[in-house]
């Protein structure tokens, strides 16, 4: 006897059902396949991590882990900052510095702002420019361009020292603290620092005589010497006209005469104004003069 | 005439447009097997060339996915139950796709039954010794005489095969020559319609579109003759599973094709019938035991045949090899002889070259080229497809000629009279003018 052995029964048609087939082609479109990948996955995440993040405790305690890591990197060795270090000052202006700088030490590396150091750097007078880095090996490094005072200024308040740019160094209380520096006075004086310059180098041969110069009407400049004696120089070119005035000095000594003014603020027309003492004498002999010209 | 000529222009824009997207799926709908191969093309022209060049166009396109199924719902190769031939497109597409890992739209269809005709039309215009435009060309692709194709058919190829230019004949591309008068010869090739409609309405219900259709005598003969073949004359026989269809080649052009409605599976059905077995035992006695010519040792040789009947003395029996010959060599005769038949109509003895080359799943059997030699004529040759890229390994038999010839078509296509604008179409002037007019008159 054997058994009978039976093939196993006919395998069912693979054919896929239209459903099936459809769902394959629209898996295998790139653009659906893109959209279930990538867009959906991103969707739901952003949607739980946006519910969660609606409960303000779940909120807080992500804000006070976030303050507690940077603290805790914040406040690593490697970051403190211990020290400040000011390169082209003078003393006293970095003890000011020192002292107005919004840091306490030792603070932290993130903590420094160095464009609002450097701000408060800079509001001082007598800094021209600066820089403010931060050194890894604990030091605020501050460099400063200190301002060069080149004449004294007496106006209204009291005497400052100006650069050539006109701009405010220090106050100081006394004409004597820098009697190296020329002094000039008047409204509007440190706006033409630069052209008083000028003038106080081609006024080199009556320096011994030179008292300051003035600013008239914040628009032109008088030279005062001594023996109360005055030279009025023009708005325009102003070395120019004295440079003139200098030479006639050489040849006829006009400054040594009885001269109250000498007015060059009209070229090609300058005047002198003479003192009383010697109008009256010249009066005189005038009179004298006309006397015998009649008799 | 103007609805073919429109749809099948549709087609061709579809074609085009699959080949810009760059995938394009070939499916060869067969009464044995239906075959689906998924092409992408990429890469550029590989320098003009005509018909099948040296590289026959492989370089442009390589075959990304492959599947084939058992057919279903096909008979005499034509849809026969739309359904289960939708489904076993369904399957095959839905695997060459997971192969080729990528979707694809557009499909290109071949299609073996559908009783094809052939026709020769001739048509001349006058061109009075201007050179030839590509408007003259439609002109006289335009004035062929179209025979009556009968009731229910369609057109399915209708290709210019030769041009004459005042007794010079032969040229294939006479634009720019200057004569008289230019003739030309088209060959055409109607279908019945229904079976088209069957195939659109099928391709329509799996989410696909149709960007063409070809004959599958037609393009197993591009797949399976070699340059020089095609070039001198040769006949491509397909063999197929239920009809065995002929075309016939002569510079680079099909020139005939038709169908015997007898394949494979007839030789099957005569096995089954004849020793009361299952078609599918029968099926696997044909592909492995089968033959064409009896020898002495074949009397001795055994072949097992099971059956499931419960009868011990039925399902316990035993036939030797030359009875299976005797009941297959009958049946593959009456082919070849049906073939020698159509052969003879359509006056293959005048051709200058008298090649035959056997192809399609049913050439697989032993012996078959010397019976055709004896049939057919002495030239007989067996034919595989060319190889093309990306190719699987099991889809390279002569079973896979007409697939493989269909992605070669679709790589290089044929010009059809429908690539020519239609001169009844082109009226620009004209129109133009009489709007001209219209506006002088009413305005």
């Amino acid at each position: 006897m054997r058994t009978i052995r039976r093939d196993p029964p006919v395998r069912s048609d693979p054919a896929p059902s239209r459903a099936a087939y459809r769902v394959t082609r629209l898996w295998l479109s790139p653009f659906f396949r893109f959209c279930v990948k990538v867009v959906l996955p991103v969707l739901v995440l952003l949607g739980v991590a946006g519910t969660w993040a609606l409960n303000s405790v779940h909120r807080d305690g992500v804000l006070h882990w976030a303050q507690d890591l940077r603290g805790s990197i914040a406040e690593r060795p490697e970051f403190v900052m211990r020290q400040m270090i000011i390169s082209g000052a003078v003393p006293e202006l970095s003890r000011e510095i020192r002292e107005k700088m919004p840091v306490k030490f030792p603070v932290s590396w993130f903590d420094l702002d160095t464009d609002e150091l450097r701000a408060v750097v800079l509001s001082f007078d007598a800094v021209e420019d600066a820089s403010v880095t931060l050194d890894l090996n604990g030091a605020v490094r501050v460099r400063v361009e200190q301002r060069v005072p080149v004449v004294l200024w007496r106006n209204h308040g009291g005497l400052e020292l100006l650069d050539i740019t006109g701009h405010r160094v220090a106050l100081i209380d006394r004409r004597d603290g820098r009697a190296d520096l020329p002094l000039i006075t008047g409204d509007g004086a440190d706006h033409a620092v630069a052209e008083a310059l000028a003038i106080l180098v081609a006024a080199e041969p009556v320096a011994h005589r030179l008292r300051g110069l003035t600013r008239q009407g914040a628009r032109r400049w008088d030279v005062v010497l001594d023996q109360d004696q005055r030279i009025q120089l023009p708005e325009e070119k102003p070395v120019a006209a004295l440079e003139r005035m200098l030479a006639l000095q050489d040849a006829r000594d006009i400054l040594g005469r009885d001269v109250a003014l000498i007015d060059l603020r009209r070229p090609g027309r300058e005047t002198v104004r003479l003192r009383e003492d010697a109008l009256a004498y010249l009066n005189t002999m005038r009179a004298f003069e006309q006397g015998l010209s009649t008799q | 005439m103007t609805g073919l000529y429109q749809s099948q222009r549709a087609m061709r824009q579809m074609r085009q447009a699959a080949i810009q997207r760059g995938v394009v799926a070939i499916l060869d709908i067969g009464s044995s097997k239906v075959t689906c191969l998924i092409l992408r093309f990429d890469g550029e022209e590989s320098g003009p060339s005509e018909g099948i060049g040296a590289m026959a166009g492989q370089s442009r396109f390589r075959i990304i996915g492959a599947a084939t199924t058992r057919a279903r719902g096909v008979s005499f190769g034509e849809l026969d139950v739309i359904r289960e031939g939708e489904r076993a497109i369904r399957t095959v597409v839905q695997a060459a796709q997971k192969m080729a890992e990528t979707r694809v739209d557009h499909v290109i269809v071949s299609m073996a039954g559908a009783r094809p005709r052939s026709y020769g039309l001739v048509g001349a215009v006058d061109l009075g010794g201007a050179p030839v435009t590509d408007h003259d060309i439609a002109r006289v692709l335009a004035s062929c005489d179209i025979p009556d194709i009968g009731e229910g058919r369609a057109v399915l190829h209708a290709q210019p095969v030769n041009f004459a230019l005042d007794h010079r004949s032969g040229l294939s591309d006479p634009r720019g020559q200057v004569g008289n008068q230019l003739t030309t010869d088209m060959h055409l090739l109607s279908v019945e319609d229904r079976c088209i409609r069957d195939l659109l309405h099928c391709v329509n219900r799996c989410d696909l579109e149709l960007a063409g259709i070809a004959s599958a005598p037609y393009v197993a003969g591009i797949s399976s003759l070699v340059e020089d073949e095609q070039k001198i004359g040769a006949v491509c026989i397909d063999m197929g599973g239920g009809t065995t269809s002929l075309s016939i080649f002569l510079r680079n052009h099909m020139i005939y094709a038709d169908t015997v409605r007898i394949g494979g599976l007839h030789v099957t059905q005569d096995i089954s019938r004849g020793l009361g077995i299952p078609m599918a035992m029968a099926e696997r006695i044909k592909t492995v035991h089968g033959g064409l010519t009896a020898t002495g040792r074949d009397d001795r040789e055994m072949i097992k045949l099971r059956s499931e009947t419960g009868d011990w003395e039925h399902d316990s029996r035993e036939i030797s090899r030359s009875e299976l010959i005797g009941i297959m060599r009958p049946r593959v005769e009456e082919i070849l002889e049906e073939v020698r038949m159509r052969l003879d109509a359509a006056g293959f003895e005048h051709l200058p070259s008298q090649k035959i080359v056997l192809t399609g799943g049913a050439s697989q059997v032993p012996g078959l080229a010397q019976m055709a030699s004896r049939i057919l004529g002495q030239q007989v040759r067996l034919g595989r497809p060319l190889r093309v890229l990306g190719l699987p390994q099991a889809a390279t038999g002569p079973g896979f000629a007409s697939a493989v010839g269909l992605c070669l078509l679709a790589a290089h296509p044929q010009d059809e009279w429908w690539d020519f604008a239609d001169p009844s179409m082109v009226r620009g002037p004209q129109s133009l003018r009489r709007m001209v007019r219209w506006f002088k008159e009413n305005w």
